[in-house]
C-alpha cells in the first residue's frame, strides 16, 4: 500500500467527479458516493499507517517538466508525519461526511456540498503526499479554493458571500509570501524537492540571512493558511458556511495544513542561523494563542468562539515546534483534530436545533441533547487540558519545552491556558446550563433545516454517532503520547526535561479559568455585567477586535481603492488621453492644412510664384 | 505532407470565395459552409498536430518553400515548430468555436463569416510564415478583418474603436517595415528569409542599427500585445466587438505581438534585445500591476477582461524579457528557458482562458441581459449554475488557480524570471494578489448574494453555448493537470531560440 500511497487522493477525486456530474442521480443524492471515497482513503491511509510503523517507507518522483536541460522532479513521499496526517484526514473526515448526511439533510444544492467536500478531501490528501514545493503549494491553493466555495456554499447571504472573498485574497497574501520564499530556494538550489532544498542547504548553497529570509517567508504562507497574527482576520468570518465545513476545513485539517508545512520543512527553519526562524514562528505562536483566546471570552457566536480557539490552538502548534518539540507540536496538531471538530460537530449539533448562533439565546441544553452535551463536555475538558484527556498531553509538552527554552513564551501559554478554560466555561454554562432563553427562531441564523426552539429534541443519530466517536478518540489519543513521540520525531531535535512545577501551573491555569468562568457566568458570584462596566475599555478593545479589523478596512478597502480609482482615472484621462490627443491635434493639422488643397490652378500658380521669388532672392542674399 | 501548412493557411480563403456565391439569403448554408470550412481547417491542422514529430519540436517541420520574387530575394516559406504549432492549433480551434458561437447572428451574416475567415487566413499566416515578406503581408492583412468586423457588427462607439484599433496598430506597422528593410539591406546576400537572416545575423556587428531596428520592432510588437503606454486602443476595441471579435482579439491577434518578440526580436537581435530588456522588463511589470488595478476600477464586465489581458500579457513579456536579459550568460541558460516556456504557455493559456471568458460575457450580455455592468447582476449563481461554474472556472483559470492552465504558465515565469530579474518579479507576484482580488470581487458582484429580481427569468447555457465552450474548459483543465507532452514540445522549440542567440 505504502508504494501505491498516491492513489489514495484519487478515491475523493472520483467521488468529487461523480457527484458534480451526476449528483442528483446517484445513491443518497450523491453523499454515499462520497462518503465511499473518503471511507475508502481513510481505510488505505490506516493500512498506511501501520506499513509505516512496520518500517515502510516510499518516495515516488518523476519529471514533471523538461525547462532548457534540466528536468523538474516531483513526486509523493510517505514517512511518519504523512502517514500520521493521511490516517488522521481520513478518519476525521470520514465521520464528518457522515454527519453531513443529517447535518444538510433539505438543503437544496445538498449533492454540491458533497462534490466540494470530496474535491477538500482530495486536495488535502495531496497536499500531505506531497514532496516538494511544487505540489505542496498546488494542494494549498486548491483546499483555499474549496475553503472559499464552502465558506460561500449559502452564497445568497453577503455575510457569506463577503467572509469568502476574504477568506481567499487573506490566505493569498500569505501565499505570495510563500511563493517567494520558494523562489528564493529554488534559486540557490535549484529544486524543489524538500530532500534536495534540504542537501543543498546542508552543502551550503544557501544559507545565513538568506536562508532565515526564505524560511520566514515561506512561514508566512503557514501564518496565512492557519490565521496566525496578522492574518488571521479571515477564519471567525469563514464561521459563515456551513458547520461540518467549519469542523473539517476551519478546525480540523486545512488550517493545520500551515503547521503540517513548517514541520514538513522543518530543517529551513531548525538549519536558519541561530534559530532565528524557528524564533519568529514561536513567537508568532505564542502571541497569537493569547491573543486570539482573548477575543474568543467576549463573543456571543458560538461558532466564532470555537474560531478563535482554533487560532489560538494552532498558535500553540507553531509554540511548540518553534521551541523544538516538534513531536509535541504536531501531536496537539492530531489531538486537536479530534476535539476541536468534535466541538464543532457539536455546535453544529446544537445549532441545528435552536436555529441560531447566538449562546445568549441557549441555555438548558444538556437535558434535551445528552449526547450532544456529554461528548461536547469531553471535547472541552480535552481542550482545556484538564487530565487524562488528549489536549492535556499534547498542550503540556509544548508548555514544558516552553519552559526550557523561553519562559516568555511559558507565560504566553500559561495564561493562554487560563483564558481557554475561561472562553470555554463561558461556552459550556452560556450553552449548556441554565434554562433555554431562546423562543422563535431568528432570522438570519445559520443552520439548514433548523427547527424552531418550541421542541428541544437531541439530533439524529447519523449526527451523534460520529460525535461519540470523536470523543473516544479525544480521550483515548492522550496516552498514545510516548509511542507517538518515537515515532513523529525529528533527528537531532532533543526531547525537553520533565518539570512536575509546569505540569501543575498549566493544570492550575486551566482550573483557575473554569472556576472564574463558573463564578462569573454560572453562580454570578460577579455579574458580568458589572464587570463590563468595570473594564469598559479592555471590553471594547476586545469586542472591537483589537481594531484589527478596522486597520485593515482603513488600509486595504479605502487606501487600496483610492489607489484603484486613481489609476482607472489616470488610465482613462491620462495614457488614453495622450492617444486621443494625438489623433485630435494630426486631424487638427489635415483640417489646416487642407486650405492648401484648395484645387484652383491660380493658387498654385500663385504659390509657385513666390516661390520662385524666394529662392531667388535667397540666392542673391548669399 | 508537405503541403499540409499550404492547406491549413488557404483552406479559409477557399471557404470565404466559396461563400461569395452562395446567395445572402440561404442563411443556413452560409452558417454550414463557414463551419464546414473551421472545422475543415481545424481538422487539418489537428493532423499536423499528430503529425508533428515532438522529439524534434526545436526543428521547423513541414517546411515549404517555393520562390515568389525572386529579384528580391522573396520566398514563399512556411514552417512550423514547437511554438508556432501549438498557436497554430489555438487559432483554429477559436475560429471553429468561434463559428459556432456566431450561428445566431442574423445582421449580414454572409460578409461576417467571410470576413472571420480571411481574418484566420491572416493570423496563421503570420504564425507560418518564414518569410518577412509574407510575414508583413500577413500582419497587415490580420488587420483588415477585424477593422471591419469591429465597424460593422460592433456596439455604438464602434466607429471610433475601428478607427483607433487600425491607425495605432498601423503605426507600429510601418516601424516594422523599416526594421525590416535595415535588416535587408544589412544582409548579405540580400533575403528575406527569417532563417537565413538568423543565422547571418547581420546587424551582430552594428549595435546601434540593431538597436533602431529593435526599437521599429519593438514598437510595433509593443502595441500589438499591448504592452503598457501603448495599450488603451484594447480596452474600446474589446468593448465596441462583437462577441467574437472580442474572443479572436484576445485570444489570438494580441499573441500576434508577443511571437513577433520570441521568434523574431529575440533570435534576430539577441544583442539589442539583451540591452534594452530591462527597459521592456519594466515596462511589462507596470503593465502587469497597473493592468490588474486598472481592471478592479472597471464596473464594465467587458472592459475588465479587457484589462485583465494587460495584466496578463505583462507576465508573457516579463518572461521574454528575462529570457532576453540572460542572452550570453551561460549559466542563466536555464533559467532563460524556464521563463521563455511560462510566456509561450501563458500566450496559449492567456488565449483559452480568455478567449472563454470572452464568450461568457457574450453569453450574458448579447442573448440574456444586454447589460455588462458588474454591479447590475447579483444572485445569478442560483439561477445559472452552469454558467456559474464554467466561468467561475475560467476566472480562477486566469488568477493562476493550480490544476489549470494559467497555473503552469506563470509559475514558470516566476521560476525562471526570479534568477533573472528578482526584484521585478516579486513586483509581478504584487500584481497576482490584484488579480486574485479583482476577479473574486467580480465573482462575488455577478453571482452571489440575493437574486437581482430582474434576472429571475434567464435560461442557463444553451447547447451550442456549451459546445462553444466545453473545448476550452477541457484544454484548461488537461494542460493543468498534465502539462508535460505540451511542455515539452514548447521547451524544445525554445531551446532552440535561445541555442540561436549565442
Amino acid at each position: 500500500m505504502t508504494h501505491v500511497a498516491w492513489i489514495i487522493p484519487l478515491f475523493p477525486l472520483a467521488a468529487f467527479a461523480a457527484v458534480m456530474f451526476w449528483g442528483e442521480r446517484l445513491p443518497g443524492r450523491g453523499a454515499y458516493v462520497s462518503i465511499a471515497g473518503i471511507v475508502l482513503a481513510a481505510v488505505a491511509g490506516i493500512a498506511v499507517l501501520f506499513e509505516v510503523l512496520g518500517g515502510a517507507r516510499a518516495d515516488l518522483t518523476y519529471p514533471w517538466a523538461v525547462l532548457g536541460a534540466r528536468p523538474l522532479v516531483v513526486g509523493f513521499v510517505v514517512d511518519p508525519l504523512a502517514a500520521v496526517m493521511l490516517a488522521m484526514v481520513g478518519v476525521v473526515a470520514s465521520l464528518i461526511t457522515i454527519y453531513s448526511v443529517g447535518y444538510m439533510h433539505g438543503d437544496p444544492r445538498f449533492p454540491r456540498f458533497f462534490a466540494y467536500l470530496s474535491l477538500f478531501q482530495f486536495s488535502m490528501l495531496f497536499l500531505v503526499l506531497a514532496d516538494n514545493f511544487l505540489f505542496m503549494y498546488a494542494g494549498w491553493e486548491l483546499v483555499g479554493l474549496c475553503s472559499y466555495l464552502l465558506i460561500g456554499f449559502w452564497f445568497e447571504r453577503p455575510a457569506a458571500a463577503r467572509a469568502a472573498l476574504k477568506a481567499f485574497v487573506t490566505t493569498r497574501v500569505g501565499d505570495f509570501s510563500m511563493m517567494i520564499g520558494i523562489l528564493i530556494l529554488f534559486l540557490h538550489t535549484g529544486t524543489l524537492a524538500f530532500t534536495g532544498v534540504f542537501h543543498g542547504i546542508e552543502a551550503g548553497q544557501i544559507g545565513g540571512p538568506v536562508l532565515t529570509l526564505a524560511a520566514i517567508l515561506v512561514f508566512g504562507g503557514a501564518v496565512g493558511k492557519s490565521a496566525q497574527i496578522p492574518l488571521h482576520v479571515w477564519l471567525p468570518d469563514a464561521m459563515e458556511g456551513p458547520t461540518p465545513v467549519s469542523a473539517l476545513i476551519h478546525a480540523a485539517t486545512m488550517v493545520a495544513a500551515g503547521v503540517y508545512l513548517v514541520a514538513r520543512t522543518y530543517p529551513l527553519f531548525l538549519l536558519s542561523q541561530g534559530h532565528q526562524a524557528l524564533q519568529v514562528v514561536a513567537y508568532v505562536g505564542g502571541i497569537t494563542a493569547l491573543f486570539a483566546a482573548t477575543m474568543g471570552v467576549v463573543e456571543d457566536d458560538i461558532k466564532r468562539v470555537l474560531a478563535y480557539s482554533t487560532v489560538s490552538q494552532l498558535g500553540y502548534m507553531f509554540m511548540g515546534l518553534g521551541v523544538l518539540t516538534y513531536s509535541a507540536g504536531m501531536f496537539h496538531l492530531i489531538t486537536h483534530a479530534f476535539f476541536k471538530a468534535l466541538l464543532f460537530l457539536g455546535a453544529g449539533s446544537v445549532i441545528h436545533v435552536v436555529a441560531t448562533n447566538n449562546m445568549k439565546e441557549m441555555g438548558g441544553l444538556a437535558r434535551a441533547m445528552p449526547v450532544t452535551f456529554w461528548t461536547f463536555l469531553v471535547a472541552t475538558l480535552a481542550l482545556t487540558g484538564i487530565p487524562p484527556f488528549s489536549g492535556f498531553f499534547s498542550k503540556d509538552a509544548i508548555l514544558m519545552a516552553a519552559y526550557t527554552h523561553d519562559k516568555v513564551l511559558w507565560g504566553l501559554g500559561t495564561l493562554g491556558a487560563f483564558v481557554t478554560a475561561l472562553y470555554m466555561g463561558r461556552l459550556i454554562w452560556y450553552t449548556f446550563a441554565g434554562a433555554f432563553r431562546g423562543g422563535a427562531p431568528v432570522p438570519g441564523g445559520s443552520g439548514a433545516g433548523g427547527h424552531t426552539g418550541g421542541h428541544l429534541h437531541e439530533s439524529p443519530a447519523v449526527m451523534t454517532v460520529p460525535l461519540v466517536i470523536l470523543a473516544a478518540g479525544s480521550i483515548a489519543l492522550g496516552f498514545l503520547e510516548h509511542p507517538f513521540d518515537r515515532f513523529v520525531h525529528f533527528e537531532g531535535v532533543e526531547a525537553a526535561p520533565f518539570h512536575l512545577g509546569v505540569l501543575v501551573g498549566s493544570v492550575l491555569a486551566a482550573l483557575a479559568g473554569w472556576g472564574a468562568a463558573g463564578a462569573i457566568y454560572y453562580w454570578r458570584i460577579i455579574p458580568s455585567g458589572s464587570l463590563r462596566q468595570g473594564f469598559r475599555p479592555l471590553y471594547t478593545l476586545l469586542v472591537r477586535k483589537y481594531y484589527v479589523d478596522d486597520l485593515y478596512g482603513w488600509v486595504f478597502l479605502r487606501a487600496g481603492g483610492a489607489v484603484v480609482w486613481l489609476a482607472g482615472a489616470f488610465d482613462r484621462y491620462i495614457v488614453d488621453g495622450l492617444v486621443n490627443a494625438a489623433g485630435v491635434v494630426t486631424a487638427q493639422l489635415g483640417l489646416v492644412l487642407r486650405y492648401l488643397q484648395t484645387g484652383r490652378e491660380e493658387n498654385y500658380l500663385l504659390l509657385i510664384f513666390l516661390s520662385v521669388v524666394v529662392i531667388v532672392l535667397v540666392r542673391f542674399v548669399r | 505532407m508537405s503541403a499540409v501548412l499550404s492547406l491549413i493557411l488557404w483552406l479559409p480563403v477557399a471557404g470565404a470565395i466559396a461563400l461569395v456565391f452562395v446567395p445572402r439569403d440561404r442563411l443556413g448554408t452560409i452558417r454550414m459552409l463557414a463551419l464546414a470550412t473551421s472545422l475543415l481547417t481545424f481538422g487539418a491542422s489537428i493532423g499536423a498536430g499528430l503529425a508533428f514529430d515532438r522529439a524534434h519540436a526545436g526543428a521547423m517541420q513541414f517546411v515549404e518553400t517555393r520562390p515568389w520574387i525572386p529579384s528580391i530575394g522573396v520566398t514563399y516559406h512556411l514552417g512550423a515548430d514547437g511554438l508556432s504549432l501549438p498557436l497554430v492549433l489555438l487559432t483554429t480551434l477559436l475560429t471553429l468555436l468561434c463559428v459556432i458561437y456566431s450561428w445566431r447572428v442574423d445582421a449580414r451574416p454572409k460578409e461576417y463569416m467571410i470576413l472571420f475567415l480571411l481574418l484566420e487566413t491572416g493570423m496563421l499566416g503570420v504564425f507560418l510564415a518564414l518569410d518577412f515578406f509574407l510575414f508583413y503581408v500577413f500582419w497587415e492583412i490580420s488587420l483588415v478583418p477585424m477593422y471591419f468586423i469591429i465597424g460593422i457588427w460592433g456596439g455604438p462607439r464602434r466607429a471610433y474603436a475601428a478607427i483607433k484599433f487600425f491607425l495605432y496598430t498601423l503605426l507600429g506597422s510601418l516601424a516594422m517595415l523599416l526594421a525590416i528593410l535595415i535588416l535587408y539591406f544589412n544582409a548579405t546576400p540580400r533575403t528575406f528569409d527569417i532563417l537565413a537572416l538568423i543565422q547571418q545575423q547581420p546587424l551582430s556587428r552594428n549595435l546601434s542599427l540593431g538597436i533602431l531596428a529593435f526599437w521599429g520592432f519593438f514598437l510595433s510588437f509593443a502595441i500589438k500585445v499591448p504592452m503598457f503606454p501603448f495599450h488603451t486602443w484594447l480596452p474600446d476595441a474589446h468593448v465596441e466587438a462583437p462577441t467574437a471579435g472580442s474572443v479572436l482579439l484576445a485570444a489570438v491577434l494580441l499573441k500576434l505581438g508577443t511571437y513577433g518578440f520570441v521568434r523574431i526580436a529575440l533570435p534576430l537581435l539577441p544583442e539589442a534585445f539583451a540591452r534594452l530588456a530591462g527597459v521592456v522588463a519594466v515596462l511589462a511589470v507596470i503593465g502587469a500591476v497597473y493592468g490588474a488595478l486598472v481592471a478592479m476600477a472597471q464596473t464594465d464586465l467587458k472592459k475588465l477582461v479587457a484589462y485583465s489581458s494587460v495584466n496578463h500579457m505583462g507576465y508573457v513579456m516579463l518572461g521574454v524579457a528575462a529570457a532576453a536579459a540572460a542572452a550570453g550568460h551561460s549559466e542563466l541558460a536555464g533559467a532563460a528557458a524556464t521563463a521563455l516556456n511560462g510566456a509561450t504557455i501563458q500566450m496559449l493559456a492567456h488565449g483559452v482562458i480568455t478567449g472563454a471568458l470572452f464568450f461568457l460575457v457574450g453569453v450574458i450580455y448579447d442573448y440574456r441581459t444586454h447589460t455588462r455592468g458588474v454591479d447590475d447582476f447579483g444572485g445569478l449563481g442560483a439561477r445559472l449554475p452552469v454558467y456559474t461554474g464554467v466561468t467561475m472556472l475560467a476566472m480562477l483559470a486566469s488568477l493562476g488557480l493550480p490544476g489549470l492552465m494559467g497555473f503552469v504558465a506563470e509559475f514558470l515565469i516566476f521560476l525562471g524570471a526570479f534568477q533573472i530579474y528578482p526584484t521585478l518579479t516579486v513586483l509581478a507576484l504584487v500584481g497576482v494578489v490584484v488579480t486574485v482580488a479583482y476577479f473574486l470581487w467580480a465573482i462575488q458582484r455577478i453571482f452571489f448574494g440575493p437574486l437581482n429580481a430582474r434576472w429571475a427569468a434567464l435560461p442557463d447555457l444553451d447547447a451550442r453555448e456549451r459546445w462553444a465552450l466545453v473545448p476550452l474548459v477541457a484544454v484548461m483543465v488537461f494542460v493543468g493537470v498534465y502539462p508535460r507532452p505540451l511542455v515539452d514540445a514548447v521547451n524544445l522549440a525554445m531551446v532552440a531560440i535561445l541555442g540561436l542567440t549565442r
